[in-house]
């Protein structure tokens, strides 16, 4: 067991690697993005309840690209007023890019692919 | 029990093949039943629109009624200007006689229609090849009126249409088209890297009730319409005019015409 030591310093490296994103991270204060302050029995277009936007909206833009490009189905109609099922003609129509999608996306570290194509102003 | 080995083997090959076999070669009736039904009902040929465009050549008169055209469609469609010919993308474009209608060329015929500019599209086929192939689904063709259309969202950028298509009518996007758009139009979306692009037809407006903005430019030279409607332009223009589409032996079906018209003899 003389190659003992060689072991155990792998053995360290590793888990050093491992678990370098908790202590690089650790006591860092990270801001949440503000939560969407939302009345349970709100809805928003496309009738995903306001409270589940967050985690839903994938769904519904996924439904939209399917009725807008499959059916030619590109409005929708809400409180009697009409929306184009879009994302730059429609949801950043009244929000604002950096505000409503990037903060989150940041935050979640994920990175949607959408402004690839569509356009975000 | 009194099997010898010989017939337990017989027996054993006997109903390997039932078992696999059989059912392989049934599946294989089952599918070629379903690929002949489907090369019987050309998708289209229902009922509803089979939108087309007739494109007289005689009354393009300069070079700039073809680039008012062009401009037309690239400018609202974010349609980048590469200068690179191998990663170009075009959505509609101008070729000669000879390469648009492949064999029909003459060597006594009038030089000005050898040398005139063709504008070629997408032909939006009745029986579109690039649907075919299309692994995705991300090509296909709307029922309702005809239009060969794409879902970029879909594109895996396989670019077996390309290959399909037999009109050169598809661009691939080899690298990211936004740098190369000259004015972006806000309203509509670019691609990406890695799709395939093509006409579609103005979709976004006929869905608003507008023509195809290449033919509201065009002064009258492209004409726009339903096939299936008797009483439309384009089916008055067919019916007392000599119009030709691009190799229509393929059987793909296109839905651009081409009134050929030429001079009034000098
Ligand atoms: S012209 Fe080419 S891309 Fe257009 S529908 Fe026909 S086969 Fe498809
Ligand atoms: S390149 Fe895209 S559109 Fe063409 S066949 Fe492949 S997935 Fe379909």
């Amino acid at each position: 067991m003389s190659d003992g030591w060689k072991i155990i310093a792998g053995l360290i490296i590793v888990i050093g690697l491992v678990t370098f994103p908790f202590y690089a991270n650790f006591g860092k204060t990270v801001e949440l993005p503000s939560t969407l302050e939302a009345d349970p029995g709100e809805m928003h277009l496309g009738d995903i309840p306001l409270v589940n936007m967050r985690s839903e909206h994938m769904q519904l833009l996924n439904r939209w690209r399917e009725e807008v490009v499959r059916e030619d189905e590109r409005y929708i109609m809400f409180d009697g007023d009409e929306y184009e099922k879009s994302l730059q003609n429609g949801c950043l129509s009244c929000h604002e890019k950096e505000d409503f999608c990037t903060k989150c996306h940041t935050f979640v570290g994920v990175r949607p692919y959408c402004w690839d194509c569509h356009i975000g102003m | 029990m009194s099997m010898d080995r010989r017939d337990f083997l017989k027996l054993a090959g006997a109903s390997t093949l039932v078992g696999l076999g059989g059912l392989s070669v049934f599946d294989g009736f089952v599918k070629d039943g379903a690929l002949a039904s489907q090369a019987h009902t050309a998708p289209g040929a229902s009922a509803g629109k089979r939108l087309a465009m007739v494109i007289d050549v005689s009354k393009f008169k300069s070079p700039d009624d073809y680039k008012r055209v062009s401009y037309a469609c690239h400018s609202i469609h974010n349609v980048p200007s590469i200068d690179n010919l191998k990663h170009e993308i075009k959505w509609i474009w101008t070729d000669t006689y000879e390469h648009v209608f492949p064999g029909q060329a003459d060597q006594y015929m009038a030089e000005n229609i050898m040398r005139l500019p063709f504008p070629v599209l997408c032909n939006h086929c009745a029986k579109p090849p690039c649907v075919r192939v299309c692994p995705t689904k991300a090509t296909f063709k709307r029922k309702s009126d005809g239009v060969v259309m794409m879902d970029y969202h879909r594109c895996i950028g396989c670019r077996f249409c390309m290959a399909a298509c037999p009109f050169g009518a598809r661009s691939f996007n080899w690298t990211d088209p936004r740098p190369y758009i000259r004015k972006l139009n806000t309203s509509f979306p670019t691609r990406t890297k890695g799709v395939v692009e093509k006409c579609n037809f103005c979709a976004e407006r006929l869905s608003a009730g507008l023509q195809p903005a290449c033919v509201e430019a065009s002064n009258g030279a492209l004409v726009f319409g339903d096939l299936h409607d008797p009483s439309s332009e384009v089916r008055e223009i067919l019916s007392s005019r000599y119009a030709i589409r691009r190799k229509p032996n393929l059987g793909t079906g296109p839905s651009i015409y081409y009134v050929i018209g030429g001079n009034e003899h000098a």
